[in-house]
């Protein structure tokens, strides 16, 4: 058992990586002007929709009577409709995504669980309920729910390539699935059928270092995993390269043709390129499927 | 001895060379080490096979290097040395025989490195060694080299040759047991030198070894027909060869310096050469001494007296109006007399004093007026000689009479006496010999010299001392007495031939010459020399560097004139009263003969190449080798590309391409747009101050105004370049360094080529402008330097207050009217009818002010004020007028005195309401 000062200072120093990371996605999160978003229809909500004229049916009660005093016919008051929707968040925690081909460069882990949160933030704002895929953090509003993420964001995983996780999920939900997909495909292509059984729509944001896009090595080397389960060896590195590349594309390509199949939307990003970018697509993305 | 020959210390360390073959085979087998790399494309790796597998092994050529670099190691550690040394088998003790004479010392280092490796060789073959120097000899005294080795840099050359009979007496002295000889020759035939060397020959091996270059050495420099003539000779007569002649001597200034050169060739065959120097008078009278250029000995140095320098003669006499009477004048004798040997000016006394001659000669002139009297006084105390002669005149006068004259040596009797006269009872009187004291011991006195008038001397009780020459009948003739550091000496007859037949005789010429009035000092006129004592001043070493005398004894004027140069007699100056004579190495008609050695006998030059150890070039360029290898290596292994290659790429680029690549785009950027730069002070806040209020200036002209400048610089004053800022901020702070003369030179050009700069002594909150102030006194200090025209408060109509805004105050964050910029001319008036006088030139190169502008302009990156500036809105106010005058400043800057141009005040006058 962890005794109280171990445990104090564990969580001391957990908490000391939450604000970095949180202030990251805040401040990407702010850079998105987001309002209450409405449904652009009307329903049950806050806000004022429109003025329609009474139909046969409505109720005496739905007459606004300020507005109809004005003219001769009946107006009904129209709220928009608001409602939240659940967000399902799965960002890959396995130990592929600690890679960084520079010194000081970004991980691709590192952007996932920025862009993730940021999206997070920005969703919360808006309203939505947002939670982890599987049954760890199930889809909750309120701020306090940022907290929580950000903390889930913060345990990695031992595992070389993460498998997205697919228990769960809330039936007509929607996604976002973050992960460099460099494991193995059959996982991903099951869940996403899994997900579009239960009219689940989403994002699948695959994020790639520089280097695994390029393959810059030459010479003698012994490429490993980041867990060193694969080893492979080859003594001209700078042979390997275009064959490397032709795979890398066919990778992409099946799951360009998944997503396609599937209903979901694939994204690109690079973690040498701006976070910000890819935050605006994630955003655009997931609103268009609403 | 080859063109390259190696050897080696430790050869055995080349069987080493065997297990090359080896290990190219065990390095040929050792591909290079892998790289490992996490990598998550991996997985996408899997099952990918290489193309080929060369690269499994070490390529070729990186075997080679490495091959080489093992190799180069072996052979450093195997001792290579480049020409390494003869073996001589002798075990017989070593005689180091030395000329040691000034001819040898041009080549003395070469000497004392080749009796050094000798010394080192006989202490390795445990040889005794005994070393001697011919001019300066000793018994020969067997010791270990060790003992030599010690005293070696005790061992001179000396600035004479051996003495006659010195050969002779080592000969004698040698020991009788077996031993070699190494001689060590200068060049020249010394006397007795082929008996020396069948004595040495008898006792073992002799091996002579001598200068190749010849002995060359430089005579006395004559003076010839209105020339320098200088001659050089050389020993034996080779072919051409050409030497340079300098001229060194004390500039104007107290300089030394080589005040002229003159090449001398000395033809094919001949022995002598000489060569025609012509020189100013005054340029002649400065040279101390001659030298061969290049070349340190004694012999290459011709040390020059008096016998160059042309004394200057004043001539005064009281009676000139005498015409036609030539043989009467009272300066006739004296100028036939000093025409030759000295420059004689004549004129009045008021006329020549100020030229500063030598000697000046009144020859009877009595009563000279108060101020005439004054300065020739002050010219006697600083070393003149005046040398008076008595006349009619001046024994009909009454100079000296009562009270002695402070011009005159003796007090004189009133009237003078004649003896031997028609009218007198008794005979001419002659000349009574010379006294040993007296300056003119040892002349010869004529018998027909006869006196028939003098003046007569009062007998005071200092009179015995102050005669130098008296008559048969001990009358004084010749009177002398010091002032101050010059003297006065009055010849108690005329200087015609009416009082006596003095100046008709040899003799007259004679005693001048020794009164030092003629400048030529003749050594050869043995007359002159004769029982004459000569001091040593400065003496020559055998490297001709001029030594102080010190405790040398003086010698007799005959021994100086001809005696061979010794130990006793060495080369140098030599004084006697105030006459300087030099004594050279090599006189005017020695010749230098070069010894002749015996057929039989091997003689060598110095040239022996050193020996080298190669070693440390071996195990370098192993070191180098290696590092290549392990360039090699990464780039085998494809760990040298990429960032590591730019790194390093750019890493060279800066060290080759250094300062020039830094600075460039600075002064490019900087040169293209308007840029204001502040002066560093080296207190960071004030620096950070200005750079902010110079922003804050920047950001409100491009806002208001078509000046768009760029951000503002903070430049060093010894580093950076300054033309490239129109305006320059300086802030003054009490501790801020001067700066250097380079920079202040920089600061200069850039007032004068039309920047200004604004001193700001950011303290016009307690002090008044001025040195009232720590930062006002700093700033006296460093405009000191500076070429700056003199200041006015700004006036009420200076262009500063309209080049944009209409401002009457220059506020900062303190408001103080005094701001000093360059004042008006003096003629500008103010036109009738116009507000503003007609200032229409120049651009003020200075404001001088106190008012801290820069913290009134500071603003942050934002546009926020940084500092705040007096209360509510009259602050906001001042904070205006003060971005205000910073508009208007940068506007006079930029354009001038375009708004003092009278075009506009119609305009001006309109808004001002007139």
């Amino acid at each position: 058992m962890i005794s109280y000062p171990q445990l104090r200072t564990r969580a001391e120093s957990e908490a000391a990586r939450l604000p970095p990371l949180l202030a990251q996605a805040e401040h990407l999160a702010g850079t998105v002007l987001l309002g209450e978003h409405g449904r652009r229809r009307s329903g049950l909500g806050d806000d004022f929709w429109q003025y329609r004229p009474v139909q046969p049916g409505d109720s005496l009660r739905m007459i606004d009577w300020r507005r109809s005093a004005k003219s001769d016919a009946q107006f009904v008051r129209q709220r928009e409709w608001q409602v939240a929707q659940s967000v399902m968040l799965w960002v890959d925690q396995s130990a592929s995504m600690g890679f960084a081909s520079e010194k000081n460069g970004v991980s691709k882990g590192e952007r996932a669980r920025v862009l993730a949160l940021a999206v997070a933030i920005l969703l919360i704002r808006s309203g939505e309920r947002v939670g982890l895929t599987g049954t760890t953090l199930p889809p909750r509003r309120g701020e306090g729910q940022i907290l929580r993420l950000t903390e889930m964001f913060l345990k990695g995983e031992d595992a070389d390539y993460g498998t997205p996780e697919a228990r769960a999920m809330l039936p007509h939900s929607r996604a976002l699935f973050v992960s460099d997909f460099l494991g193995d495909l059959e996982a991903v292509e099951a869940a996403l059928l899994k997900a579009a059984d239960r009219g689940i729509r989403g994002v699948l944001l695959q994020v790639l270092d520089p280097a695994e896009e390029s393959f810059p090595y030459r010479g003698r080397a012994i490429f490993e995993s980041m867990a060193q389960s694969l080893v492979h060896e080859t003594h001209k590195a700078s042979d390997l390269q275009e064959r490397y590349l032709k795979r890398l594309a066919e990778r992409k390509e099946r799951l360009r043709a998944l997503c396609a199949t599937t209903g979901w939307q694939y994204g690109l990003h690079d973690t040498s390129h701006s976070a910000q970018s890819a935050l605006l697509w994630l955003h655009r993305a997931l609103e268009r499927r609403l | 001895m080859g063109l390259l020959s190696i050897g080696f210390t430790a050869p055995w360390m080349l069987a080493a060379l065997v297990a090359l073959p080896v290990l190219w085979l065990i390095l040929r087998a050792i591909p290079p080490a892998p790289v490992r790399r996490r990598f998550p494309g991996v997985a996408l790796l899997l099952g990918l096979q290489d193309e080929d597998t060369v690269s499994d092994r070490t390529p070729w050529w990186l075997l080679m290097l490495r091959a080489l670099a093992v190799a180069a190691v072996i052979l450093g550690l195997a001792g290579p040395v480049l020409n390494p040394p003869e073996e001589r088998a002798s075990d017989a003790p070593l005689l180091i025989v030395m000329d040691g004479g000034w001819a040898g010392a041009g080549q003395w280092a070469a000497k004392m490195k080749m009796v050094e490796a000798r010394l080192d060789a006989a202490a390795r073959d445990g040889r005794e060694v005994a070393l001697i120097q011919l001019t300066a000899p000793e018994d020969p005294r067997f010791a270990s080299p060790a003992i030599w080795q010690s005293q070696l840099p005790g061992i001179q050359p000396q600035p004479w040759q051996p003495e006659a009979g010195a050969l002779e007496n080592v000969a004698l002295t040698l020991p009788e047991t077996a031993f070699d000889t190494l001689w060590i020759s200068d060049g020249l035939e010394h006397s007795g030198r082929p008996d020396l060397l069948a004595a040495l020959e008898a006792r073992g091996a002799v091996e002579v070894v001598e200068d190749d270059l010849g002995v060359v050495a430089l005579a006395p420099g004559r003076y010839e027909d209105g020339v320098l003539v200088l001659t050089g000779q050389r020993a034996g007569t080779g072919g051409a060869r050409e030497i340079t002649v300098e001229a060194h001597g004390l500039d104007p200034n107290g300089v030394a310096r080589v005040l002229a050169t003159t090449p001398m060739t000395f033809a094919s065959g001949e022995a002598t050469a000489s060569v025609d120097l012509s020189l100013p008078a005054e340029l002649r009278a400065r040279i101390s001494r001659f030298e061969i250029a290049g070349l340190r000995s004694a012999g290459a140095v011709a040390l020059s007296d008096d016998s160059l320098r042309r004394r200057e003669v004043a001539l005064v006499a009281g009676r000139e109006d005498r015409e036609g009477l030539q043989l009467l004048s009272p300066l006739h004798y004296l100028r036939q007399a000093l025409v030759e040997n000295a420059e004689v000016l004549e004129g009045a006394l008021t006329d020549l004093l100020p030229a500063n001659p030598d000697v000046v000669v009144l020859a009877d002139i009595a009563v000279l007026s108060a101020g005439e009297s004054e300065a020739l006084q002050d010219w006697v105390s600083e070393g003149g000689l005046l040398l008076r002669f008595a006349g009619p005149r001046l024994a009909a006068s009454e100079v000296s009479r009562n009270e002695e004259d402070p011009l005159m040596p003796v007090r004189l009797r009133s009237g003078g006496r004649s003896v031997g006269g028609a009218m007198s009872w008794g005979e001419p009187k002659s000349i009574a010999p010379f006294d040993i004291d007296s300056p003119f011991h040892g002349l010869a006195i004529p018998d027909e010299v006869r006196v028939e008038a003098q003046v007569v001397a009062q007998p005071d009780p200092n009179l015995a001392d102050r005669v130098v020459a008296e008559l048969s009948d001990g009358t004084p003739m010749v009177t002398r007495k010091t002032l101050g550091q010059g003297q006065v000496v009055l010849f108690h007859v005329t200087a015609n031939a009416e009082w006596s037949g003095l100046p008709l005789s040899g003799l007259f010429v004679q005693m001048l010459d020794r009164l030092a009035v003629l400048s030529a000092t003749d050594v050869d006129d043995d007359a002159r020399m004769a029982g004459t004592i000569w001091s040593p001043v400065k003496v020559l070493d055998g490297f001709g560097r001029l030594q102080e005398a010190q405790t040398l004894a003086g010698v007799t004027g005959e021994d100086l004139a001809g005696a061979p140069l010794g130990p006793e007699l060495q080369p140098g100056l030599y004084r006697d009263g105030l006459r300087l004579v030099a004594r050279n190495v090599l006189d005017g008609e020695a010749k230098l003969h070069p010894a002749d050695w015996p057929a039989r006998i091997q003689v060598s030059g110095f040239e022996q190449t050193p020996v080298r150890d190669l070693s440390g070039w071996f195990l370098a360029a192993a070191l180098l080798l290696f590092a290549a290898d392990v360039a090699a290596s990464l780039f085998v292994s494809g760990r040298l590309w990429g960032a590591r290659v730019a790194g390093w790429l750019v890493a060279l680029m800066l060290v080759g391409q250094g300062a020039e690549a830094q600075e460039n785009p600075i002064a490019i950027a900087d040169s293209r747009e308007v840029v204001f730069a502040h002066i560093k002070t080296g207190n960071t806040e004030i620096d950070n101050l200005a750079l902010a209020g110079l922003r804050g200036l920047s950001e409100t002209l491009f806002f208001r105004t078509a000046v768009e400048p760029n951000p503002p610089r903070t430049i060093d004053l010894e580093t950076d370049e300054l033309v490239f800022y129109p305006l320059v901020y300086w802030p003054i702070t009490p501790d801020q360094p001067i700066p250097s003369d380079e920079a202040y030179a920089k600061l200069n050009t850039y007032l004068r080529s039309g920047g200004m700069i604004l001193f700001d002594t950011r303290d016009a909150d307690v002090a008044g402008y001025g040195a009232s102030s720590p930062n006002g006194r700093k700033l006296q200090r460093l405009a000191a330097p500076l070429d700056i025209p003199a200041l006015e408060v700004v006036p009420g109509d200076h262009v500063l207050t309209r080049t944009f805004y209409l401002l009457q105050d220059f506020p900062g964050r303190y408001d103080s009217r005094e701001i000093w910029v360059e004042a008006a001319p003096p003629d500008a008036v103010q036109i009738e009818g116009m507000p503003f006088r007609n200032l229409n030139d120049g651009v003020t190169p200075v404001v001088v002010g106190g008012n801290d502008w820069a913290a009134a302009w500071a603003m942050d990156a934002r546009g926020n004020a940084l500092y705040p500036v007096g209360r509510g809105r009259a602050g906001e106010r001042q904070r205006e007028l003060a971005f205000r005058f910073g508009v208007n400043l940068v506007m006079h800057v930029l354009t001038g005195n375009y708004k003092s141009d009278q075009v506009h005040v119609p305009a001006l006058l309109d808004r001002l309401g007139q």
